[in-house]
């Protein structure tokens, strides 16, 4: 809907939708419980989602914990997040998804599904309890982090997830392939020294699962996509009716292989920073919807994990504060509308999970309120997260959240006084 | 000009006329080996640790000579005996060490870019004695050293490199630093061993030995890790020779005043032959001299140079 209204929000869902004219400015003054919100010059949107962040808690919670996570989630515009079962321990049974979905509640910032291991341990030998755990609230499973290598054993979990209708997340990564590198195999991990990861490590289990969907009839989203054989790949599979989706995130349509700053560890990440190139076909692929929606595969690691020499670094940079206003230069430099965008930040998302984010009477207020024209420099300092590492930190962006409201509570919001990230009010 | 480099830490951060100063340097500080008494105080009272986070012989003797022989107190530190096995931090072991006030760490290390990370963390000079697959800055001075002395230029030479390039800190920073120097470079090994992009550092890749070969003024050879035999890089030594091996009829195809050079340790009989590595060509044995006087001037233009002027 592309028009200017008032929203009127009650008991946690939205009351009504009106135009401006019809709230009494005066309406206010009479009650001291309704508190007014001025939107002029932002853009309301569905809640935005980020099907793919590590929330690290249990068992890393010197990394991020469910709090910090969704703090960083709400200040970056997201009501939701699905957290990704790589834990300690793993969430490859219902215990540990039962709680994370309370601590959540107690959290009370976004809202968090989790998503549940798909093998035991995320070991790739035998198959978790994929029912149990969906009982618990998981919404998908995912061995993210590593991939099924046996392909006997992913036939099989697409079949048994078709049956219980639950949606598989897949990490494409042949890691024989990828041989233990820790960047974009090319002239640039040459240059360095640094042992390259080709991208056919990506696309050759991209292919192999677009096999294995259409053998088995089941429907697989693939994870942070970031080569133009794999973008070409889905794109022909969709072509042909294959139940395809996949995500990207911020930084592989944003940096390449050539930003790889002298070995620095914020640019480390799996898959890497890939080549001009494949920025390009992942930019392509969000235009013509090859790409259904972006995630920004938030990833917090402490200086202990970062601050150490390139090879022996983790993989993974944070994300959910960085991710709308990156998203957002799409729309600035034509490659993306605004509607498109949303589309695939908040509508997708919500329609591969199976839930609803309409801005509609009788839903949840899940809504973000997006400030276009905000210009700004990225400050890691000022995040929420617990983390640091972001490739990002200086960099000028324009546009970001201006309030995050979680089932009519508003659970972000900024000092546009300041016109910086200020502290929450 | 004067050399104001903090660290040596690859040849890319090398300017051409800094690494004239430094082959400059070194041929100066050659005549004190040859010496009764191989010292001169040029670095009394100077501090070097010799950091060494992989197994080196050579390369570790060669810097403590170098050190001694300029009346610098050197100090140790391997990856058996370092805080390293205890589960210190690379960066945490440094700043420990920087505490001490060394006046130049010395650091040989597993992982490409180690010692970049640390110089950036100390004040001492670091030179950076191997890292990872990326660069070993000394070895490929010491060469052009060796070449400019015998030929009397680099420019303008053809220089063959063969042997396992992906793997080889070595070929990098000689690619490198002759294709700066003026010098034409072009590589050969098994498909498997040469890694992508490789052309962007200033060389062209052979189809086979032979075209390398053809016309060098140097071919260097590169030893073939015996512990990658039967791995999917290469199937047998005996292949490998067969294809990539160098002998008498292949080094017939160089210019007659060829020069055989290799960094060490040598696999007589894979790599290269016997007859081909004793003979007149080789220039072998005169690297590892050259490689005293290099780590000399090293230490000269970063310890006690024109960068501390003020001390002398």
């Amino acid at each position: 809907m592309d028009a200017k209204k008032d929203i009127i929000i009650k008991d946690h869902l939205i009351h009504a939708i009106v135009d401006p004219e019809y709230v009494d400015p005066e309406y206010k003054d009479a009650d001291p419980n309704i508190h007014i919100i001025d939107a002029a010059g932002k853009i309301l949107v569905p809640g935005l989602i980020d099907i793919h962040v590590h929330l690290r808690e249990p068992g890393q919670e010197y990394k991020e914990t469910i709090e910090t996570g969704l703090a960083a989630a709400a200040r970056g515009g997201f009501t939701t997040v699905c957290c990704m079962p790589n834990t300690n321990p793993v969430n490859d049974n219902s215990q540990v998804t039962r709680f994370i979905i309370q601590r959540g509640r107690e959290v009370g910032l976004s809202r968090v599904y989790p998503v549940g291991a798909i093998t035991r341990g995320l070991k790739g030998e035998t198959l978790a309890e994929i029912h149990d755990m969906k009982q618990a609230g998981i919404v998908a499973v995912t061995d993210d982090g590593k991939p099924v290598l046996n392909s006997n054993l992913m036939r099989r979990a697409l079949e048994y997830c078709r049956g219980l209708n639950i949606p598989v997340f897949v990490h494409a990564e042949d890691t024989c392939l990828a041989d233990s590198g820790s960047m974009n195999e090319g002239s640039f991990s040459t240059f360095w020294g640094i042992k390259g990861i080709p991208n056919a490590a990506e696309s050759v289990m991209v292919v192999r699962d677009i096999a294995l969907s259409e053998l088995t009839d089941a429907p697989v989203h693939f994870c942070h996509i970031s080569t133009k054989e794999s973008i070409e790949a889905i794109r022909q599979a969709k072509k042909r009716g294959a139940k395809i989706t996949c995500e990207t995130a911020p930084h592989y349509f944003t940096l390449t292989d050539e930003d790889v700053k002298e070995y620095d560890t914020n640019f480390k990440m799996n898959p890497p920073l890939r080549s001009k190139e494949d920025r390009q076909a992942v930019i392509e692929g969000l235009s013509d919807g090859t790409i259904d929606l972006i995630a920004s595969d938030h990833a917090p690691h402490s200086v202990v994990e970062k601050d150490v020499e390139f090879d022996r670094a983790a993989f993974g940079i944070v994300g959910l504060e960085t991710s709308l206003s990156l998203a957002l230069k799409l729309v600035h430099d034509g490659n993306l509308t605004l509607p498109e965008l949303i589309h695939k930040m908040a509508k997708q998302p919500a329609k591969i999970l199976g839930i609803n984010n309409d801005i509609k009477e009788g839903s949840r207020a899940d809504l973000t309120l997006i400030d276009p024209d905000h210009e700004y420099v990225i400050d890691p300092s000022t995040f929420r997260s617990k983390s640091r590492n972001t490739p990002f930190a200086g960099m000028k962006v324009k546009g970001d959240a201006f309030l995050t409201m979680g089932g009519g509570k508003v659970v972000y919001q900024r000092d546009g006084q300041s016109g910086g990230h200020g502290d929450h009010p | 000009m004067r050399f104001e480099k903090k660290d040596i830490l690859d040849i890319e951060s090398l300017e051409p006329w800094e690494i004239s100063m430094i082959l400059d340097t070194a041929q100066g500080m050659k005549e004190i080996s040859e010496r009764p008494v191989k010292k001169v105080p040029t670095l009394r009272g100077k501090t070097i640790v010799l950091f060494f986070q992989e197994p080196s012989t050579r390369t570790k003797l060669s810097f403590d000579t170098a050190a001694k022989r300029l009346s610098a107190d050197t100090h140790s530190i391997s990856a058996g005996t370092s805080s390293i096995v205890k589960g210190e931090t690379l960066i945490d072991t440094a700043k420990n060490l920087e505490a001490m006030k060394p006046d130049v760490i010395v650091l040989r290390h597993p992982s490409s870019g180690a010692p970049h990370l640390i110089a950036k963390r100390v004040k001492a000079s670091v030179i950076n004695a191997g890292d990872g697959i990326h660069a070993h800055p000394s070895q490929a001075l010491l060469d052009m050293m060796s070449v400019r002395e015998k030929k009397g230029k680099i420019a303008g030479l053809k220089i063959s490199i063969i042997g396992d390039i992906s793997h080889s800190r070595v070929a990098r920073s000689d690619i490198t630093g002759f294709s700066k120097m003026g010098a034409t470079v072009s590589i050969c090994a098994p498909r498997t061993m040469i890694p992508k992009g490789i052309e962007k550092l200033g060389c062209t890749v052979s189809p086979n030995m032979e075209a390398c070969i053809e016309g060098s003024d140097v071919v260097m050879m590169l030893r073939i890790q015996k512990e990658r035999q039967g791995s999917i890089l290469f199937p047998t030594e005996r292949e490998y020779s067969t294809l990539f091996g160098l002998n008498r009829d292949r080094l017939k195809l160089a210019q007659k005043d060829v020069l055989v050079m290799h960094p060490g340790p040598m696999n007589r009989g894979v790599e290269i032959s016997s007859d081909v590595a004793d003979s007149d060509c080789s220039i072998i044995l005169e690297q590892v001299t050259n490689g005293v006087a290099l780590r000399m001037a090293l230490f000269y233009l970063v310890a006690g140079g024109s960068r501390h002027a003020d001390s002398h």
